[in-house]
């Protein structure tokens, strides 16, 4: 799998994405910065890291939304590429228009940063299909804005396609409010496109797929993709 | 010309930033306050001297850029 992850000023967690693509491939990882107008040839698919984007200035991910790269970024979804965002990245994808729904201010107005148990709420998706029976999963979170805002035609219909790919629940897997980091609408955590190959999720899998850094649930999110592109 | 763009929050979306600022007021002893929405202010200096095409193109900066229209209302005043 050829992989990309997209390097804003401000990004952070590019490193530890390039880390985690290229273990979980085998293949390095390129990075790419903002500024140029073309992704490299022959890619499966972009990351979109986690971070502070331009400073988080006017909005969330807004100014990198319209980064140069951004428009290569978009044409390669359209075509069918894989994209994936995380955190900053999935406010990214959320102001390109590539994914519904606004990410808000935590409700608690604290910047969240812990483990937290997810629910894989659909492996029919080429992130989640490594997951199979394990429904629970611990993946960290650590943003201030990550509050998942959607009226309620967007949920019905998120929910009517399967499109909601992880949820926070509490140790047993139910998503009550306590198990709620951010004050997400029904506890969502990651949604998919419509062709369920564009991921934005808060969380953090690249932060554990590693077992010295405490886990490796977010690994099988890598394998899930790989698995996905042997197969195509 | 110039253009005075204002982002506000549209009613229903919740803003625990307004919360926060309505509950400080209340520690500083500012009885009263029932509500707090706030805001952003964004002035702009344009090259364009026509006040129609100003308040237009301020308009469609809002539209692709400086209001999410998800969450957010705008409104421009050019002068």
């Amino acid at each position: 799998m050829k992989s990309a992850v997209i390097v804003f000023p401000g990004s952070n967690c590019d490193r530890d994405m390039a880390v985690a693509l290229t273990r979980t491939t085998g293949r390095k990882a390129e990075m790419v910065w903002h500024k140029d107008a073309s992704l490299p040839d022959g890619l499966d698919m972009v990351a979109l890291p986690g971070g502070f984007s331009f400073g988080d200035y006017l909005r969330c991910g807004a100014i990198a939304a319209r980064a140069p790269i951004m428009r290569a970024v978009v044409d390669f979804a359209h075509r069918g590429g894989l994209v994936l965002g995380v955190c900053n990245g999935f406010q990214v994808l959320i102001e390109t228009g590539l994914l519904p729904g606004v990410l808000m201010p935590n409700q608690t107005l604290k910047f969240v940063c812990k483990d937290v148990h997810l629910s894989v709420e659909t492996t029919d998706s080429p992130f989640t299909s490594a997951y199979g029976n394990r429904r629970i999963v611990t993946i960290p979170i650590a943003h201030g804005d990550g509050a998942y805002v959607a009226d309620p035609d967007l949920l019905a219909r998120l929910k009517d396609q399967d499109r909601i790919a992880f949820r926070y629940v509490d140790a047993r897997g139910e998503p009550v409010a306590d198990a709620n980091p951010n004050g997400s609408a029904d506890n969502i955590a990651g949604v998919l496109s419509t062709n369920r190959r564009v991921l934005g999720m808060m969380p953090h899998p690249e932060r554990l797929a590693d077992p010295q850094l405490g886990g490796t649930d977010g690994a099988l999110l890598f394998e899930s993709l790989c698995a996905a592109l042997e197969t195509a | 010309m110039k253009a005075r763009v204002f982002v506000t929050l549209k009613n229903g979306v919740l803003d625990p930033q307004g919360e926060a600022i309505r509950h400080a007021l209340g520690t500083l002893g500012f009885a009263g306050v029932e509500g707090v929405r706030q805001g952003k202010v964004i002035d702009l200096e344009l090259v364009e001297t026509d006040a129609a095409r100003a308040e237009a193109a301020a308009k469609e900066m809002c539209e692709k850029l400086l209001a999410n229209t998800i969450i957010e209302n705008y409104s421009v005043e050019v002068f």
